[in-house]
């Protein structure tokens, strides 16, 4: 939106404080996404009133009662379904569909891959904490195979799904991760899924201090993060390290790490491209999350513009009308054959 | 001519069956729409197996279409046909049991060859064994008239003989006087872009029509005297049809957008194609993923402000119920529209049953009330539609409106209403508020005030957790237990603002008949004959289930006995028998078909006697 829009609005942070206490425990990950979420709003240029945010059950899920905007905290899994109907019904709104890996990837799967597959412009934020937590406690369908939790004390039997894996072959058109411990990368990554025309998906890596503590670390120990992270930049090469002293090269059919002087990075290593569309290369890199010889990539996976649900549906309403004219419901119902009984 | 006698019957219960493949109910259809078009009452009864093409010959793969019509009014189609169209043995086999004495058999002998007879389990040929006395049989070998009739076509035999059905129905038009030009004119637009098939289809019409005119096969043809309805304009319309009608007429009069969330299931899938077909009646449907889905999406529609719906049959309903149970929550108007099929589980897909009721009355988690409305008869789904919708945006909450395969399916003639006599629907939304409270309530709806998304400075949460008043969480036990009536008396002041049906009969005397629901036009048949031999019995059709109507209770005390007839194994009963403690007694025949009169009629006098 037009920075003139957003001036004339003159909302910030506090404009979209609501009034009710926040409960998520002490250290929470999800305090951090709120406070992102909080900044990121008031600079769409969208009017407060036609923000609806939309969520299932769980700890993420009590989201929308602590942004002051229209919400709906419904059932659990079912959030993109609301939010496909509100979405539908009125595309003036701006609809966030706020998630978590148990609520959005085990009983609301179905629902999340034909959300993406029909490309309704909704942004979902799907908090990962790998754990289910306000059942406290039992492993989720991201936690790793032989996670030991209350429901499976002796370690878990099954692999993990990678929701930004599922996101890309589902058909979003915008797919990203982030880290709750990394506020301006999630601000980055939430405003542009905000503003990505299309189904946008956002994973953050969420911390739950109280049942799954430390999951992330290999990704948010500042000591050894920087080891662990690649951050994908559009047009840029994959570099990381400590001193940015390492990159990735693409070997013919896989990504290796290769050593680089920071001040002058060889000058044939591949770039990032985030307007491809190329699956072959996105599923490679979304890949490296669970390599452990490979840095997690985040960023932006996928950023590619297709026509939305809504719109398609609107070009066929608009078009039938064209070719049958307005709707007149006396001839609706005296359609077909009549007879007249005198 | 002179050896034909013309007789004239009062009604005329006529059932074509064939394989599921020979177009039974495509030639069921042509002969109702004619029928309705000549003037008469009529209700029809397609009966169909689940499978699409069921082996050819085969006892399940038979398909059947009955239509009764008279020039009086018409409630149901018809307990034992008066004319059977068999199109091959096993059509035959399954329908022989169910026709009246001395009815007329119309058979395609072509058909009964070695291996259909074995297919149809038919031990010796019934046309050669005697099996057939106590019928008038007409053994005429369609196969071979029509291919006779088709000798210029260009037409493959296989073609040709795909034909036979029209030649069939030209026969059944001579047999009732009917005209041909309806059949004549639908064929010419059906197959407007294959001429070929086009000319064989009437060429085959008329050599049926000929055959039974010229041929002394047919000793009697029929003339029914025209029925006298009630002045105005008629079409034939389906239940599914009627309610697709009333729903967009019901958001055209709330001037709002509808929206329809669904998923295909039998025998329900007929509403979203046909309200798909009006993207310029400001109609949205959406297809989801799940049954889940389309409620879910229809809710969140309905939150925007448009008419939601959802459109489903049992096994659906299972799986909407957590829905059902957060917009009874959030407080939203929603229609769910349940088409009834046998169950449980997957059951009788095709087949008709009433026994959703208590599914939708109580199948959900806590307190979770819902008005549930019942359409009586294929035309009545209008009405019914429209005022599931009238109730749900006036309550601001959801309404269930029970249908079930036999209304869905079956066709009546039906008085077109004029749109300027349908009321408006009035809906109001808070707009400005310094002190906006969303589960505040008109005091005399309770409805709560609903401020759409979109309207400034009016931003707040709904949700499934409980809420107090201002909108907030409420874990506070005094104010769950005020909710929970809340909710509870909002679905009983539905019954102050909908019309009460009249009792039938005497308003005192021995016993009383409770129904609900697609039974009436059997209950009504039923009771005719009933009363006239006793006059102390009253009837008592309910259109709202959940309110009972107010006068229920008082009227049940008027009567020493209460009998209700229901296809499933006693739901409504158990419903009056808790509310008014009286000891009603239930009638049940869950056989996935529509009760009939004759055992009705028994039943009643059973009760009257016990």
């Amino acid at each position: 939106m037009s920075d003139t829009l957003t001036k004339e609005l003159k909302l910030t942070r506090e404009d979209f404080t609501s009034d009710q206490e926040v409960r998520w425990c002490p250290g929470c990950g999800d305090y951090s996404i709120l406070a992102q979420m909080k900044k990121v709003l008031p600079e769409l240029g969208i009017p407060k009133e036609n923000f609806v945010f939309v969520s299932g059950i769980g700890c993420s899920s009590r989201f929308p009662y602590y942004v002051d905007t229209y919400g709906i905290h419904g059932i659990h899994g079912r959030a993109p379904v609301i939010a496909s109907g509100i979405k539908i019904a009125n595309p003036d709104l701006k609809v966030f569909v706020i998630t978590g890996d148990g609520d959005g990837l085990s009983i609301g799967g179905n629902h999340f891959i034909h959300l993406c597959r029909r490309n309704i412009d909704i942004t979902v934020v799907m908090f990962n904490n790998r754990i289910y937590g306000l059942t406290k406690g039992q492993y989720s369908p991201t936690s790793e195979r032989g996670k030991i939790t209350k429901s499976s004390p002796y370690g878990t039997v099954e692999n993990p799904f990678n929701p930004v894996e599922m996101a890309l072959a589902s058909g979003a058109t915008f797919v990203a991760k982030t880290i709750d411990r990394e506020p301006k990368h999630l601000a980055e990554m939430l405003r542009r899924a905000a503003e990505h025309k299309g189904t946008s998906f956002v994973e953050v890596y969420q911390n739950c201090p109280i049942f799954n503590d430390g999951a992330y670390s290999p990704v948010t120990d500042p000591k050894r993060k920087r080891e662990n992270v690649v951050i994908m930049e559009h047009g840029k090469p994959y570099v990381f390290g400590q001193n940015n002293d390492k990159a990735l090269n693409w070997s013919g059919n896989d990504f290796e790490i290769i050593d680089i002087e920071p001040e002058k990075p060889p000058k044939d290593l591949i770039v990032h491209d985030e307007h491809a569309g190329r699956p072959a290369l996105e599923f490679m890199l979304v890949s490296m999350t669970f390599n452990p010889d490979l840095p997690t990539p985040i960023g932006v996976f996928r950023d590619i513009k297709e026509d939305t649900y809504e719109d398609l549906l609107i070009r066929q309403i608009d078009f039938v009308k064209e070719q049958k004219g307005e709707g007149d419901l006396e001839q609706l119902l005296n359609s077909g054959k009549t007879w007249v009984v005198e | 001519m002179s050896k034909k006698e013309l007789q004239e019957l009062k009604r005329v219960t006529i059932r074509f069956a064939g394989d599921s493949g020979d177009g039974m109910q495509l030639t069921g259809g042509q002969f109702s729409d004619s029928t309705a078009l000549a003037g008469y009452d009529l209700i029809t009864l397609p009966d169909y197996p689940a499978e699409i093409r069921a082996p050819a010959g085969t006892l399940f793969g038979v398909s059947g279409f009955q239509i009764q019509f008279s020039s009086e009014p018409v409630h149901t189609p018809g307990d034992t046909p008066d004319v059977l169209v068999a199109m091959n043995p096993a059509a035959l086999k399954v329908n022989l049991k169910h026709m009246k004495d001395n009815a007329i058999l119309i058979i395609n002998t072509d058909a009964f060859t070695k291996r259909n007879l074995e297919l149809a389990k038919y031990e010796s040929n019934p046309l050669e064994d005697g099996s057939l006395k106590g019928y008038q049989v007409f053994p005429v070998n369609i196969t071979t008239l029509t291919r006779e009739a088709l000798k210029d076509s260009p037409l493959s035999v296989k073609d040709k003989d795909r034909c036979k059905n029209f030649f069939a129905l030209g026969m059944t038009y001579w047999m009732f006087s009917r005209e041909m030009d309806t059949t004549i004119e639908w064929i010419e637009e059906k197959f407007k872009n294959k001429p070929e098939l086009a000319e064989a289809n009437k060429k085959a019409l008329n050599a049926g029509y000929s055959y039974a005119l010229a041929t002394e096969i047919f000793t009697t043809h029929f003339k029914v005297p025209r029925a006298k309805k009630k002045p105005g304009k008629y079409r034939n319309i389906t239940g599914n049809e009627a309610i697709a009608l009333g729903l967009i007429t019901a958001a055209k009069k709330a001037n709002k957008e509808l929206f329809l969330g669904s998923y295909p299931i039998t025998p329900a899938s007929e509403i979203l194609h046909e309200l798909s077909k009006y993207r310029h009646y400001d109609v949205k449907t959406f297809q989801a993923e799940d049954e889940i889905g389309g409620i879910g999406s229809a809710l969140g529609a309905s939150y925007t402000g448009a008419l939601g719906v959802t459109t489903t049959s049992g096994p659906g309903i299972a799986l909407k119920s957590e829905f059902m149970g957060l917009a009874v929550m959030v407080e939203l108007p929603l229609v769910i529209v349940d088409i009834q099929r046998g169950g449980p589980s997957t059951g009788l897909p095709t087949k008709t049953e009433q026994a959703d009721l208590l599914q939708v009355m109580y199948g959900r988690n806590g307190e979770a009330p819902i008005p549930v409305i019942a359409a009586y008869s294929p035309a009545d789904c209008f009405r019914a539609a429209f005022e599931a919708c009238e109730v749900a945006l006036k309550f601001n909450m959801p309404v269930v409106l029970l249908s079930d395969g036999y209304i869905a399916n079956g066709a009546e003639p039906w008085r077109i209403p004029a749109v300027e006599n349908i009321p408006e629907i009035k809906v109001e939304y808070v707009t400005k508020s310094d002190d906006y409270k969303p589960y505040e309530r008109d005091p005399e709806t309770l409805a709560r005030y609903i401020a759409l998304p979109g309207t400034p400075g009016l931003e707040h949460h709904i949700g499934g957790l409980e809420k107090d008043e201002s909108g907030n969480v409420s874990y506070v036990p005094e104010n769950h237990d005020k909710m929970v009536r809340i909710r509870a008396e909002k679905v009983e002041r539905v019954g102050n603002y909908v019309k009460e049906p009249e009792l039938m009969g005497k308003d005192s005397g021995e016993l009383l008949v409770i129904s609900w629901g697609s039974t009436y036009g059997t209950i009504y048949n039923a009771l005719e004959e009933i009363w006239q031999e006793y006059d102390n019995v009253s009837w008592y059709h309910l259109r709202w289930v959940n309110p009972l109507p107010k006068a229920l209770g008082k009227i049940i005390k008027n009567f020493k006995k209460v009998l209700v007839p229901e296809i499933n194994l006693g739901q409504l009963v158990k419903i009056i028998r808790a509310e008014y403690l009286v000891d009603a007694k239930s009638f049940n025949r869950v056989r996935g078909l529509p009760l009939q009169t004759g055992e009705v009629v028994e039943a009643i006098k059973t009760t009257l006697k016990g």
